[in-house]
């Protein structure tokens, strides 16, 4: 399956884009895809980012074709 | 005409909303990028009484984007100058100045004077201090934070709403500045703008509150999107059970093997786990010296590698200490993830 992955802030920076098409294998809940997608980048504090699925903020939601994602850190610029 | 003919001609004021502002209290929590535009408009709307909380000073480097600010401002406290040009943008209302930052201590007491909260912070810290504290005074808050070209924005506790903590559970140590990242000037004043038009909605009570929702902005791509956030009654549950609490923000360190002294005051984050971990401030070595192995490696640290080599020099000289390695570039270039 195919879904819309949106990266914001520190996450955007690592991955060096603001959004890509992934291809999954096999059933995956939200909070599985973030492990997935933000391993191997290199952000200090990974519990701190939050998933969205579909503009809706729920990690154990399952993944389905053509969801669009979103991977959120805290910001706390003022 | 009046001052406010022109808001009182919305259906949504009128003569019974311009009352409502007049009776209302809103506390600003930091006036800068974001609060110091949300005041300016607070103000000329009438709103009856606005609390400014600062204890900065204004810099020259602030002036691109805190445009409540003049160059004769610079070295002053923010609050008190804030307090003098918003007085004379609006005589009718009455301000409060706290020219101290909103801590553990005084939160409480701050609070319970004001209906609705605005956070103009720019640290962590602070933003889950103001959360905790509104959730148990039972006060709706509204909160924004930008990094680099992004901003985030929702207006939480409100009406039994969800909470900050619902959107983040967990505080975190990426407490990176607009000072460290950039920012351009209009996107806090974007952000505050937003803030004062919610704080507005929820006195006057019309409208939709942005609440259980997050909105996200980013000013280069000129693209928006909301996010709808659902309540976690855990985290709710656990302050009401806790009450107000200092944020630990904790981390772990690479090395678990080495020993490592802290001379950082003990309230300075992010805290290191560890049993081989001591937290010594700097000004408290000449009597806890006797705590620090003297027959095994140490790495002192500090935030920047400058108090730890202080530390060094006195535990060395003083006490013959010459097991101490200094951490050149402070605690970040140790801490694992």
């Amino acid at each position: 399956m195919k879904v819309t992955v949106k990266y914001f802030g520190l996450v955007a920076e690592a991955t060096e884009k603001s959004e890509e098409v992934m291809e999954l294998k096999g059933e995956l809940t939200a909070i599985a895809l973030k492990e997935q997608c933000l391993k191997g980048l290199t952000i200090t504090d990974k519990d701190s980012v939050q998933i969205a699925v579909n503009q809706n903020l729920d990690d154990s939601i399952t993944i389905k074709d053509g969801d669009e994602i979103a991977l959120l850190p805290p910001f706390a610029g003022g | 005409m009046s001052r406010y003919s022109r808001q009182i001609k919305l259906t949504e004021v009128g003569p019974d909303g311009q009352k409502k502002l007049r009776n209302a209290k809103v506390l600003i929590v930091g006036v800068g990028g974001l609060g110091g535009p949300a005041a300016q408009y607070l103000t000329g709307a009438g709103v009856g009484k606005i609390g400014l909380i600062d204890h900065d000073k204004v810099d020259i480097s602030n002036l691109h984007r805190q445009v409540l600010f003049c160059e004769s401002d610079v070295g002053k406290p923010k609050a008190v100058v804030a307090k003098e040009h918003l007085e004379k943008q609006n005589s009718e209302v009455q301000f409060q100045v706290f020219e101290e930052p909103l801590t553990i201590e005084n939160v409480e007491n701050i609070i319970k004077q004001y209906d609705v909260v605005l956070d103009g912070t720019d640290n962590f810290e602070t933003k889950y201090l103001i959360n905790d504290a509104c959730l148990l005074a039972d006060k709706p808050w509204v909160f924004a934070s930008i990094y680099k070209n992004e901003g985030q924005l929702s207006v939480f506790n409100y009406k039994n709403g969800p909470t900050y903590r619902c959107v983040f559970p967990k505080s975190t140590r990426q407490n990176i500045s607009c000072e460290a990242t950039g920012v351009l000037g209009v996107l806090p004043g974007f952000l505050g703008t937003l803030q004062a038009a919610e704080v507005l909605k929820i006195i006057l009570g019309v409208g939709e509150v942005l609440s259980g929702k997050l909105k996200l902005v980013n000013i280069m791509q000129a693209s928006e999107q909301t996010i709808k956030i659902n309540k976690r009654p855990e985290e709710i549950a656990k302050i009401r059970q806790s009450g107000i609490a200092p944020v630990y923000i904790d981390c772990n360190l690479k090395n678990k093997e080495h020993w490592y002294l802290d001379v950082r005051e003990v309230f300075e984050q992010p805290k290191p786990k560890g049993k081989k971990v001591l937290n010594i401030p700097l000004g408290d070595l000449t009597s806890r010296h006797q705590e620090i192995p003297s027959d095994q490696e140490v790495f002192v640290f500090c935030q920047t590698g400058k108090r730890s080599k202080n530390a060094i020099e006195i535990l060395k000289n003083e006490f013959d200490f010459h097991n101490l390695k200094n951490v050149e570039d402070g605690i970040e270039t140790i801490i694992d993830g």
